[in-house]
Order: C-alpha cells, then structure tokens, then sequence
C-alpha cells in the first residue's frame, strides 16, 4: 500500500509506486502482489511512506532506485528490508548493513564466493552452491581445446606472483609431448603475511579441487598433486576431509560422471622451506630429493615432475577457474584492467585476493577487482591507520615486492603497474607500515627472511645476501657509511642478475624500493646516526623528562627497576635520570613508563 | 556412497537449501560461528561450546548451530552469524561467552538484535 497522500505525493510516491509496479511484473510476481494507492497514512515527515501485508512492515523514506533492491529482498527472497523500516527514535539506530560498510561492500568476491557461507568438512554444502557444476558443464558440454580456448580469452593470470597467463600455460602443457602429464597445486604459500591461500583451502577446497579437475580435463592429466605446506595443519586437515568426501561421490576417481575421464589428487607436505615455493624447488620436493631451483630455459610445462609434463598453478589461481566457466569470457574480461583480446600479458583481468595487515585498522582478507587504487583498498576497505597515526608505506609481494610511498597511492594495483613502480603483485600479501616504521629496518627484516631462506645453491645469492644484510644491521645501529648506499645498489642488482631463481632475483626488492623512494631515511641513519622513525633504537636517545616524572609518575621508580644496566637513578616520589654513559638504548624504560615520562628522540 | 551422477548435483543442491533455509516447520533460526584459523586461534570454540550449552540448559529444538570458515574481516574474530527466518543475517563481532550468550537469549530467542555487539547487516554481495 504506497501512501497517495499529498505529502507523499510531493516526494514522488508515483513514481515510486510505478517503479514499483514494473519491478513487480519484470520479476513476474505482478500476479502475487497487488500494488495500491492509500489516502494519507499520517506518517508524514517519514514519507515516502509503504505498507506491506501480510506482516504489518512500514517502509518509510522510500526512493525511486532503491526499488528494485526491495522488490528483490522483500517480494522475490522474502526478507523485508531492516534498512527501510522506520525505527522509533528511543531505540537506537538501526544496525547499518553490510553495504554500508566499505570492508564488505567495495570487496567483490569471486575465489572466496563461498567465504563464511558453508561448512567446509561438508561437501553438500559446497554442492548448494555451485561447486562441481562447472566440472559437469566442461565433462559434457566443452571438449579439453574448448575450455583451454575459454581460459585463454579470460585473461586469467598466475595468482602466485608470476602472473603468467593460464590459458598459454595450459596450451603448451597439453602440446607437449610426453605421458603421464601432472597437474600440481602450489599450497606452499611462504610470503610472511600472506594467508589467502590457507583461507580458500580452509573455508571452500572444494573450489582448488574443482579447478584442478578441469584443469586435468583441459590438459590430459590423470593424476595431480597438492603441495601444501607443513605450518598449515588445519587446512591440510580440512583438504583431506575434502578429498576423502569428493572420492565418495565418485567425483575424484574412475570414470567422473560417466565419462571415462579419471583424475585423482594425492598431498605432498611442505617441511618449512620457502624456496620449495619456487615452482622447480617444489617438484623436486615432490619426488623426494633436496628442495632446490633449477634453471628454467626448460619449462615445467614441458619437463616439471619425473621429467613430465607438468602444470603447476596456485590455489587461488585453480579456485578461480570453475567461475569462468560458469560466467564466461565476456563476463570475467568485463572485471579488471587492459585489453587481453591479442595480448594475453595486456591487462589484468578479475579481482585478487590480498591479505590486508600490519597498521590498518580492519587486518583481514580482501578480495578487489584489478585496477582498485591502493588508497581504496587501505583507506575504505582497510579503514585506514589506527590511532590517528600517518601512512607511510604499503608493501606489497612480499619479500619479493617493494615499498611503495604515500605519493604512489593512488597507483592502480594490476601487474604491470605494480612492477613499473618497482613492486610486483607478488602473491597478494600487503603490509601496511606507519610514521613509526624504520624503512631500513624494514628491509633489513625482508632480506634477513630470504637470506635465511636460501637454499645455498648459487653464491651470488647465498653470499651477496648475507653481506647486504650484514651492511643493513651496520646501518641500523648507526655504524653505516656513505660507501654503504653504493655498495647496497650494486650488490642488489648483482644479486639480481645473477641469481638461478626467483628468491635471489627478487630478493633484492626491499632494499632497492626503499633506497628509490626513502633514500633520506638511509642518509639519516648513515649521516645523523639517527633513526627517524625511532624503530631503531640503537639510535635513539632515552631521557626522562623531569616535570613528568615527578608530577605524573610521582618517581615510581619502575624503569629504574627494569633497566638491566641499572643506568637510572632517582629517590622515591622524585624524578629519576638516565645515565647516557651507562644506557645501551634497549628502551625497556620508554615501554615500561605508564606516564609517558620517558621520552625518547 | 554411490558415486554422483550430473543430474545429483542438483539434487543434492536442492536438498541443502531444504534443510538450511529458515521457514516455518524447519528451523527458525542458524547460529554460524566463523572457525578459519583467525577464528580459532582468537577463541570461536569457546563460543561455539558457549552456544552449545545455552541450547541444552534451554531446551531449545529449532535452531541450527553450524560452523564456516573464515569471513575476512580477520582482526575482529570470534564472529557469528546470526540468522531468523525471514530477516537478514547479522554479523556479530568481538565475540565472547558472555556475549554470545546475550545474543541467543536476546536475539535468537526473543528476536531483537543486539545492536552494540553487531557489525552489519546482510550478505556480501553475491557474484556468483
């Protein structure tokens, strides 16, 4: 019952009522509800004012577009719409819903469609929502070239890091010659700070297994591994569950669907070694020798696994493919950047799964469409730097990645601007760092991890790491010298050339990004011997200032008490001093003072 | 288990949403508790047995208590979904027993949602 009163009618409940009429017969329910006009419902400073029956539910400020959503939820779904509805103003607010709220509503989800909707341990679930429908539409509508041909056009890059297109991946694994052909999943997901891939295979393994099958199906492989990595028991726990279910049903096995097409996945543990993320380390793994890079002038695709035929992809790169050929070419091309029609490297094309943390206020896992700006990502959706702190600098690619600046916010995150900048992509982690991160120290702690990380093989890598590194902790502790900054750029690009595999190659990332866009921080530390940030507090300077000591913290005496040099002094209820001589900067003082009293600089 | 044919998927599809769907006769409420990692490491089985318990001291037969995996907004687990036949679901953030415990009675039980304990209301938009 839309309100014809004059109030209402003033602000357009017509129109409302004849959106509403249409909307109504496009859905086909002209039938099942009947729309009419009222005389005044009295409401009228809330009007637009409607009420529906059965049910009794007031809409109140009703608007032309906002039709349509209400037609969907209350009359097609029938879910009336909270948001509508009046609220009387001695209860609070209403709730506000969840697109209002940028974490949610600037997010579109296609590898984590089914995230925080179906219990994983139970494959129904994931069958209620589409899972395996893909595998049936390819099995019996589409031939193994077909469904390369699909990929191909979608534009679908590695989600790994390396980016390359799928499609072509998949073409030449098919074209070449040798059998059995292997499909591999990487579960190995090694960047700190990366957690995507723990959460597709967590909450919806369905989707990996999916993708793998029609993979295997587009390739000609029978037999597949996943290599997941040994620091994630639960989603290894929660993928054999899968497995273990999906062979019930006949779907991993002999003869799928009656089709004659036979696939099954076996799991390979990962036993703490990042570099067995490098797609050559990792098939050695696999076979059981030392998990090691090889040179790749010889393509996995053509000799990866016992010297096979191989085609290895990430889990969000395999949990991406059943939606496209759901939803298609035109669909997927339609999310992203570029053009991918002749070029396959010429856009970016659907969304990404980034794990958005470090100094953001909402840490979690968001997934965008290519081509969203950082500033959106790490302002809307991440809400930004808690406790009013300033951005400084977002990481992104992991150890493989580089820092981006405040000036380069508003960069379009896709592959190739992510690379021009001196970044990658990388496999979507994305740290975010504040006015009180060192940006020296953070390379120092990036290159500590890929230098730990080493397999050791080639001596570039292995040595030309661990003296950069060895410069970097000079330099932090205010031994750095104006050489440094030289020696730092050509070990780097040395270290890069020269190195067998990606690690060594990108290793250098952090060092190199934060000399381009943070050199100053570096002169500071090497010339000032000062550590702008005071994160490294070798630097810093701990005093105690006297006023508040004595007024605030009443000389309470807990620094002196913590302080392993016994540096400070002072009697009760007045205000203490730190001995420089004595103080060796541990800054237990600054983080034990309740009163803010010791301040450092 | 007899290994599915094509047409099972949509079976098995339509027989999941049967069970699931809150209508009348069927459940009137499901209680989701988001247990990825995030989940669990923040506390979500504490509050999955914080429900549990409240359902046996009640008696109560009409609600599902299910579990899922992680949401994505990581950094305010424990979540839950509550959702009532009939209303959108609404995410509850933050979580703990005793929260929870006021959400079931509150919400579940006596159907006014808990607006200080709540994030939002809805689903993620769908793209699929």
């Amino acid at each position: 019952m839309v309100c014809a009163g004059t109030g209402c009618v003033a602000n357009n409940s017509w129109g409302i009522k004849k959106g509403l009429e249409e909307e109504l017969r496009k859905k086909g329910l002209e039938n099942e509800v009947q729309v009419v006009a009222t005389g005044c419902n009295g409401f009228c400073a809330e009007g637009p004012l409607m009420v529906v029956q059965p049910g009794n539910i007031f809409y109140r400020r009703l608007t032309e577009k906002e039709i349509p959503h209400l037609v969907e939820e209350h009359f097609l779904k029938g879910r009336p719409v909270q948001k509508f509805m009046y609220t009387p103003p001695t209860e609070k607010a209403p709730i506000p819903t969840m697109d209002h709220i940028p974490f949610f509503r600037d997010q579109m989800l296609i590898a984590l469609r089914n995230r925080g909707l179906i219990d994983p341990t139970r494959i129904d679930e994931a069958i209620g929502r589409g899972a395996y429908s893909a595998l049936a539409k390819a099995l019996t509508t589409l031939k193994p070239e077909e469904v390369i041909r699909i990929i191909k056009a979608s534009g679908l890059r590695g989600r790994g890091g390396g980016g390359f297109p799928t499609g072509v991946k998949w073409e030449t694994c098919r074209d070449a010659h040798g059998d059995p052909k292997y499909i591999v999943c990487n579960a190995d997901e090694g960047d700190p700070g990366a957690f995507m891939d723990r959460s597709i295979i967590e909450s919806d393994p369905h989707s990996v297994i999916e993708g793998m099958l029609i993979g295997a199906f587009a390739i000609g492989s029978q037999s597949g591994y996943i290599y997941i990595r040994q620091e994630y028991p639960l989603a290894r726990e929660r993928l054999i569950i899968a497995l273990g279910q999906a062979r019930e049903y006949g779907l991993l096995g002999n003869n799928i669907f009656d089709t004659g097409f036979n696939f099954d996945i076996k799991i390979t543990r990962g036993a703490g070694a990042f570099v067995c993320g490098e797609s050559t380390a990792l098939m050695a793994s696999i076979e059981g020798r030392v998990g090691e890079p090889r040179a790749k002038y010889i393509h996995t695709v053509e000799h990866g696994l016992w010297n096979l035929p191989t085609c290895l992809n990430n889990v969000e790169t395999w949990a991406t493919v059943p939606v496209i050929i759901l939803r298609g070419v035109e669909w997927f091309t339609s999310i992203g950047t570029g053009d991918v029609t002749d070029n396959p490297w010429g856009g970016s094309k659907g969304t990404k799964v980034f794990s958005l943390t470090g100094k953001v206020n909402n840490t979690g896992l968001v997934e965008v469409p290519m081509g969203i700006t950082l500033r959106k990502i790490i302002f809307d959706i991440g809400g930004g730097i808690p406790g009013g702190k300033k951005f400084k600098s977002v990481q992104t690619g992991g150890p493989s990645g580089g820092f981006l600046p405040t000036d380069l916010l508003d960069l379009q995150v896709d592959f190739e601007q992510l690379t021009e900048a001196g970044s990658m992509m990388g496999s979507g982690g994305m740290v975010v760092m504040n006015e009180d991160d060192c940006m020296v120290d953070m390379a120092k702690y990036f290159l500590a991890f890929t230098q730990d990380e080493s397999c050791g093989k080639c001596t570039p890598c292995r040595e030309g790491t661990y003296q950069m590194l060895q410069i970097l902790k000079r330099i932090t502790e205010g031994l750095g010298t104006e050489e440094d900054i030289e020696t730092l750029e050509q070990l780097s690009q040395f270290v890069m050339d020269t190195s067998l595999c990606a690690l060594g190659g990108s290793a250098p990332n952090p060092v190199l990004t934060s000399l381009r866009y943070f050199r100053q921080e570096y002169e500071a530390h090497i010339r000032q011997k000062k550590c702008p940030a005071h994160a490294c507090r070798q630097l810093n300077l701990y005093m105690i200032n006297p006023d508040m000591c004595a007024t605030k913290g009443h000389g309470c005496g807990v620094c002196m008490r913590q302080c392993p040099e016994k540096a400070i002094t002072g009697e009760k209820g007045k205000a203490h001093v730190v001995d420089q001589v004595a103080c060796k900067k541990c800054g237990v003082c600054y983080d034990v003072c309740k009163f803010d009293a010791v301040q450092v600089s | 288990m007899p290994k599915l044919k094509i047409e099972d998927l949509q079976k098995i599809s339509d027989q999941v949403k049967r069970t699931t769907l809150l209508r009348e006769g069927a459940s009137r409420a499901r209680v989701n508790v988001h247990m990825g990692t995030c989940g669990i490491s923040a506390g979500a089985r504490k509050i999955v047995d914080a429900v549990l318990k409240i359902i046996e001291e009640r008696d109560v037969k009409d609600v599902l208590l299910t579990t899922s995996g992680c949401a994505g907004l990581c950094s305010r687990e424990p979540m839950a979904t509550i959702e009532l036949a009939g209303e959108a679901p609404v995410k509850y953030v933050d979580l703990t027993e005793e929260k929870i415990r006021k959400i079931f009675t509150d919400h579940v039980l006596g159907g006014k949602i808990v607006a200080e304990y709540a994030l939002a209301l809805g689903s993620e938009r769908e793209h699929m």
